[in-house]
């Protein structure tokens, strides 16, 4: 364990914005929701009529997880539920860039050869992580006491969000172990987390329903801490649940480190072809097999969330026939197929962000091409820079096509199955979905601007869709100026389905996503290559 | 004799730091060109700009006749170029590497793909991640040599090559030579392989050219190192001008002399009575310690 304090010292000065900004923006962020919460909800009569509607509602419980109470904690706590999982993935990511991605460009050899033990990396990598959400534990809980909640519901709070973020740090210090490449490393993990949440979304929604999944969400480190309750049953025994396992996958991270060499990974690496098969011999062939395995794992992911939020759309029409209390609120609502349609709707909302995501990391890829000197083999050997650009945003915009509908059309076969409506139901899921796409286009755009532009800049294109996210999950809830809610492309998609399919947006979305796109090619075409 | 590369006045600043100030380069086509500087000198600033992916801030350049930035697509398919941190896609095997590359230049002469991978003894199926620096570096050289092009662009091609992988380069570039229709630009800090090489040699330090011709034409710009054993006393020799470092012990001296001033300390030697003798000429390494030592010239 030698040298472990400088390489600490050593990750805080790498990540010195980085680090603190996320801490303190999602530790500060519920606290932020109590004064809106009381000015949209004066009286507990108001607040318990919110909490009535909100406790069967399957958008919801999919995106936030279950309301157990309708006190002004309580319902904070319950709106701030996704937070856990951008916490987990932003650890996550924390964790692995400081091992894996360290050990694969080859400064850790650096670094091992000096006078650092062999654990020390992963040591301080896991020191940092736990620390950071250890502090992000202790904002939330002050801030929630500094807004006149009471102290236990604010320190279980706190530790509802910390502990999301530790046993991701576990998973991660797995998963580094794995792989050769910290590209995969980091897929598996978001792929872990991707698990959890839906067993998690899966458990809670049949909660509200017959009850028989429940159980899915005790597979979920994010459902154990999503059940600590703050404020309403503050159970803190999924807080030790969660100590443990983090405990348990950060030994399994050591041990595992302990048994392979430096670089290695412990899954092998194959051999390949010794000569390149007939259609490798353009920049969009390679393109294909640089983006084919991500392109698999989104299309799974996005299926599996399809057919997830297709099965339980069940539950959201059952409630209107079975709460007789509830019936007029819905009646007024439009009833049961409007109730169904908002749904799909905030699905889509949610998967048309996910699928943002994508087209951010496919375009970025361009500017991994770049500094790995991969761009520079290709750009001298006789492929003019527009079109090994084309080869790789041809994925940007594709490919989250190619997952919305996915989505879209397993979700609408699911539900339309179960209700024996699949004419009816596929149309309105898939359209949904595919009123998201020009968003997400506009979000690559962004990305690509940057890449041409200010290439050293380009990862602030994740800001961007960060920022999306949080006008969508906080902008909305604490209804903000309807000119900051404009300033994601995401505000202006109609919702689908339900709502107006007018083309306007579309056809400005699409323009504004044309726009930047040519603006960074344009750069692109300018500029040396490569800028490091 | 026509020229295959033509640079003149080259500038190019990254920010406050200038990388290339009036650079001059002349390569003529058919020969090898050695591109002699130490790391940071802007060899590679240099070779980016001909490859059309830097364009200079002042100066110009023309390549194979061509616009580098203008006309870069057209001419790089009648070169091949092997970067100096030659980086692979880790998940592409060698084999795959090198016929990607081929076929986008489009010419790849398989039969000698596959001589070459068995003279640098490479094994085309391992992944990209998997290879060590020198392996990588053979990945691009395969794919460059096997290439049938005009123009050969090598940035330190043998820093991450083992001795025995090294002759095998050079023994390919000499094959190179014998059928003299291609252009061979070789960036290098290693002396040797350029003295072994090349045909003229240009000498960059802090983005200029400070130095450009054959090795002979050098030649005279350095001193011959002497030693001897005489008969009788050295009388006047150690103050006869052109004469450097001078050391007597005994009846042997040693001292190096300025090319020009070679025959008359001979004639002082001989005078004096002569019983051995060692010349030894300059190395390429004498030349380039007396560029680079205090600076300008």
């Amino acid at each position: 364990m030698t040298g472990v304090g400088k390489l600490i010292r050593l990750i805080l000065r790498r990540d010195r914005v980085l680090l603190p900004l996320w801490v303190v923006i999602l530790g500060a962020l519920p606290a932020t929701y109590i004064s809106s919460f009381k000015a949209l909800f004066p009286t507990a009569v108001a607040r318990q009529q919110y909490a009535d509607v909100s406790v069967h509602n399957a958008g919801f419980v999919a995106l936030y997880g279950q309301l157990s109470g309708s006190s002004l904690g309580e319902l904070t706590a319950w709106r701030a539920g996704f937070i856990p999982v951008m916490i987990a993935l932003f650890t996550l990511l924390t964790v692995i860039r400081h091992t894996r991605t360290e050990e694969e460009a080859g400064r850790a050899e650096l670094i091992g050869a000096g006078v650092v033990g062999r654990h020390a990396q992963l040591a301080a990598a896991l020191i940092v992580a736990f620390a950071a959400n250890a502090v992000l534990a202790l904002i939330v809980t002050a801030a929630m006491i500094g807004q006149g909640q009471p102290g236990a519901g604010s320190l279980a709070f706190g530790l509802e969000f910390g502990a999301a973020g530790w046993a991701f740090a576990g998973v991660a210090a797995v998963t580094a172990q794995l792989t050769s490449g910290a590209r995969a490393a980091r897929s598996i993990a978001i792929l872990a987390l991707g698990v959890a949440w839906m067993l998690r979304l899966a458990g809670d929604i049949s909660a509200i329903g017959s009850g028989a999944l429940a159980w899915l969400s005790w597979l979920s480190p994010i459902g154990w801490v999503q059940h600590i309750f703050p404020y309403g049953g503050n159970h803190w025994w999924p807080v030790v649940l969660t100590v443990i396992f983090t405990a348990a996958t950060a030994w399994v991270g050591v041990a595992l480190r302990a048994r392979r060499d430096l670089g290695a990974g412990l899954l092998p690496d194959r051999l390949g072809r010794a000569a390149a098969a007939p259609g490798l011999r353009s920049p969009f062939a390679l393109a294909w097999r640089l983006h084919r395995g991500l392109l698999f794992g989104w299309l799974a992911g996005f299926a599996a969330l399809g057919v997830l939020f297709g099965a339980v759309a069940q539950s959201t029409a059952d409630l209107v026939n079975e709460n007789a209390s509830l019936r007029d609120v819905f009646a007024r609502m439009g009833g049961a197929s409007a109730l169904v349609d908002s749904y799909f709707a905030s699905t889509a909302g949610l998967l048309g962000l996910m699928a943002a995501g994508y087209a951010v990391q496919a375009t970025l890829r361009l500017r991994d091409e770049e500094t790995t000197g991969h761009a520079e083999v290709m750009l001298t050997s006789s492929v003019a820079r527009l079109r090994w650009a084309a080869s790789h945003l041809m994925f940007s915009l594709l490919a989250p096509a190619a997952v919305l509908a996915t989505a879209g059309l397993l979700e609408g076969l699911t539900y339309g199955a179960i209700s024996h409506d699949v004419g009816g139901q596929l149309g309105g899921a898939l359209s949904g979905m595919m009123a998201q796409l020009p968003a997400a286009w506009v979000l690559a755009g962004v990305a690509v601007l940057l890449f041409g532009l200010l290439p050293r800049w380009a990862p602030v294109a994740w800001g961007a869709l960060a920022a999306c996210v949080l006008l969508l999950l906080v902008g909305t809830t604490l209804q903000w100026n309807q000119w900051i809610l404009d300033v994601s492309p995401f505000t202006h998609v109609p919702h689908l389905p339900g709502g107006d399919a007018v083309a306007t947006p579309f056809v400005v979305l699409i323009a504004v996503a044309a726009i930047l796109t040519a603006g960074g090619l344009a750069a692109l075409r300018r500029r040396d290559i490569p800028v490091g | 004799m026509t020229e295959a590369i033509d640079a003149e006045g080259l500038i190019k600043r990254f920010g406050p730091t200038v990388a290339l100030d009036g650079l001059d380069l002349r390569v003529r086509t058919g020969e090898v060109h050695g591109f002699l500087g130490p790391n940071g000198a802007g060899k590679t600033t240099t070779i980016r700009i001909l490859l059309g992916l830097m364009r200079p801030d002042g100066g110009t350049a023309r390549l194979l006749g061509g616009d580098p930035w203008r006309d870069a697509t057209a001419l790089h398919r009648r070169l091949a170029y092997v970067p100096g941190d030659v980086t692979l896609w880790p998940s592409l095997s060698g084999g795959e590497v090198i016929d990607l590359l081929g076929r986008l230049r489009g010419s790849l002469d398989r039969k000698r793909r596959d001589d070459l991978l068995e003279r640098f003894q490479l094994d085309p199926r391992k992944k990209g991640r998997t290879y060590s620096k020198g392996n990588r570096q053979k990945v691009a050289l395969v794919a460059a040599l096997a290439s049938d092009v005009e123009m050969l662009m090598l940035d330190e091609p043998t820093s991450g090559l083992d001795p025995l992988m090294e002759e095998q380069f050079r023994e390919v570039i000499r094959d190179e030579k014998r059928r003299g229709d291609r252009t061979v630009l070789l960036s290098s800090h290693i002396l040797a392989e350029v003295e072994a090489l090349c045909d003229r040699i240009t000498i960059i330090r802090d983005g200029r050219a400070v130095e450009t011709g054959t090795l002979a034409d050098m030649r005279h710009l350095t001193r011959t190192n002497i030693q001897a054993q005489l008969v009788g006393p050295p009388d006047g020799l150690s103050t006869l001008a052109g004469v450097h470092d001078f050391r007597a012990e005994g009846d042997r001296v040693v001292f190096d002399v300025d090319t020009d001033a070679l025959e008359p300390a001979l004639r002082t030697l001989v005078k004096v009575g002569v019983r051995t003798l060692v010349s030894q000429p300059p190395t390429l390494e004498e030349l380039f310690l007396r560029q680079y030592e205090g600076g300008a010239r």
